[in-house]
């Protein structure tokens, strides 16, 4: 279900890059590991976000988890509708719960192919 | 890693298993909301095999317990229990427990925190020097298991010998559930009514199925940790870690109630400067939020621009249908009613003292 063409942190957020725009969300496997979400904060479109830094807060019930980014660049892009809708988040975390897009001006160094990312989710559990 | 003996059936249920302090513990089995709900109008069981038990016996069992902890057990009657605490010397809390006076009057029967065990029967061993007394660690002897919600007994009246309607809140009994010699007491953790079994090990798995059988047609579900957190929230129970811990004393923690000055208990000096001081200066008081964001844990609270206070546990609450949160703020913060505001990434949200508890079920 972890499509190929994106790379991942892990920190469990995923970004898929096309034409120097990164597209941004996170993983099914952090939205299982959360569970039972209740809020999430996004920035505003024309924000910064900065490799490794956080860009925004995904509460559960019981926790509240920092999101961090993949990349650094301008927030071209927001999914405006997604923290009224957060059980998109287990639909369809790849698809209509993105996050953000970013205009890419620096990606992380420790971003892992799918097959990395696999592997990683395994040894954690 | 330690395991009860139910860890196959909670994984077989579908549960989220995570770490509590040092037991692989099922947090969750379907939403933790749900579940909250469940016990609330239901009920629920809960696998509690984490839990310290402690049998104490031998002649000067209650001198002992006396000097240990802050509740009077002189005057608990045979088959009583009573809430109470262990300081330090400082007055400061080392864990919250309770007292059982096993219903014969032989002995005594204590409850503590899973992650204060071992420092527990560390401070136990010590209190017990000079006394003639026997502290028995019998936590992997016996396993614990929770029924809590209003058809608590009526489920278990199904399958338990005795009349459960003669056991009184914070009573226990000698009984039999499948055949199998037990004790059983009116406790629990939830602000509902319901029961706690200590079942001798290897029949844990019996008595849970017995429960299941039992309570399933009426609605009653397994219930995670995650949602027995909330549960004892909303009925405004303190948890070690959170409300209470080595830096607060019972006193400012609204718990005065479980501290009786008529014995020399351990920490009784401390508390009596405390008093003589007119109290520490902060006191615990209980938060709503109405926002979105819900306080958690170590958010600033302020008041007027200044820092005033701090959250010890932050839920949402099904049964109130908010944010709220249990806080240490200054005294001249106390009062119901006053606004004051915590702080999420810096940024201010509003928020209003009310009493403690949130939630009391009609009796």
């Amino acid at each position: 279900m972890r499509p190929n063409d994106c790379k991942f942190l892990k920190s469990h957020e995923w970004c898929k890059i096309e034409n120097g725009v990164a597209t941004i969300g996170i993983t099914d496997y952090a939205v299982s590991h959360l569970s039972d979400l209740v809020f999430l904060d996004l920035p505003k479109q024309g924000a910064s976000v900065t490799v490794g830094e956080s860009f925004g807060e995904i509460e559960s019930v019981k926790a509240v988890s920092s999101l961090y980014s993949p990349v650094s660049g301008e927030v071209v892009a927001v999914n405006k509708e997604l923290p009224d809708h957060l059980e998109w988040l287990g639909e369809g975390p790849f698809t209509k719960a993105w996050m953000l897009k970013v205009k890419v001006t620096a990606q992380s160094p420790d971003l892992m192919n799918t097959a990395a990312y696999e592997a990683h989710c395994t040894a954690e559990g | 890693m330690h395991a009860t003996a139910l860890e196959s059936t909670h994984i077989a249920l579908g549960a989220r298993m995570v770490p509590f302090a040092g037991w692989s513990m099922p947090v969750q089995y379907r939403p933790i909301l749900d579940e909250a709900r469940t016990v609330r109008t239901k009920a629920g069981l809960f696998d509690l095999g984490h839990m310290g038990r402690v049998k104490v016996h031998g002649r000067h069992a209650e001198a002992f317990l006396q000097r240990l902890q802050t509740n009077d057990v002189a005057a608990i009657p045979p088959g009583r229990i009573r809430y109470a605490m262990i300081l330090n010397a400082q007055g400061l809390t080392q864990d919250d427990i309770l007292v059982y006076r096993n219903p014969k009057n032989d002995g005594f029967f204590v409850v503590i925190n899973a992650g204060n065990t071992e420092r527990d029967l560390g401070i136990m061993r010590d209190v017990a020097k000079g006394f003639d007394v026997v502290v028995e660690d019998c936590t992997r002897a016996l396993g614990m298991i929770a029924i809590q919600g209003p058809l608590s007994q009526q489920i278990t009246q199904r399958f338990c010998k005795g009349d459960l309607a003669t056991v009184k809140y914070y009573g226990w009994i000698d009984t039999e559930v499948c055949g199998i010699p037990m004790t059983l007491s009116r406790t629990g953790y939830t602000g509902e009514d319901g029961f706690e079994v200590y079942v001798p090990n290897g029949h844990e798995k019996k008595v849970w199925d017995a429960f299941f059988e039992a309570g399933s047609k009426d609605g009653m579900t397994a219930i995670g940790l995650g949602a027995r957190d909330t549960l004892r929230h909303e009925a405004g129970m303190p948890l070690y870690g959170h409300e209470i811990d080595e830096t607060t004393n019972p006193l400012e923690a609204g718990l005065d109630w479980a501290v009786k000055m008529n014995h020399d208990f351990v920490g009784k000096q401390a508390l009596e400067q405390v008093l003589q001081k007119g109290g520490t200066g902060r006191k615990l008081v209980g938060l709503v939020s109405d926002g979105k964001r819900c306080p958690r844990q170590g958010y600033p609270l302020v008041a007027n621009g200044q820092q005033i206070g701090h959250v010890c546990s932050g839920s949402i609450s099904p049964t109130l249908e908010t944010n709220i949160a249990t806080a240490y703020v200054r005294t001249e913060f106390t009062a119901p009613g006053t606004k004051l505001e915590f702080l999420v990434r810096d940024k201010a949200e509003p928020c209003t003292v009310r009493e403690l508890p949130f939630y009391k079920r009609a009796k």
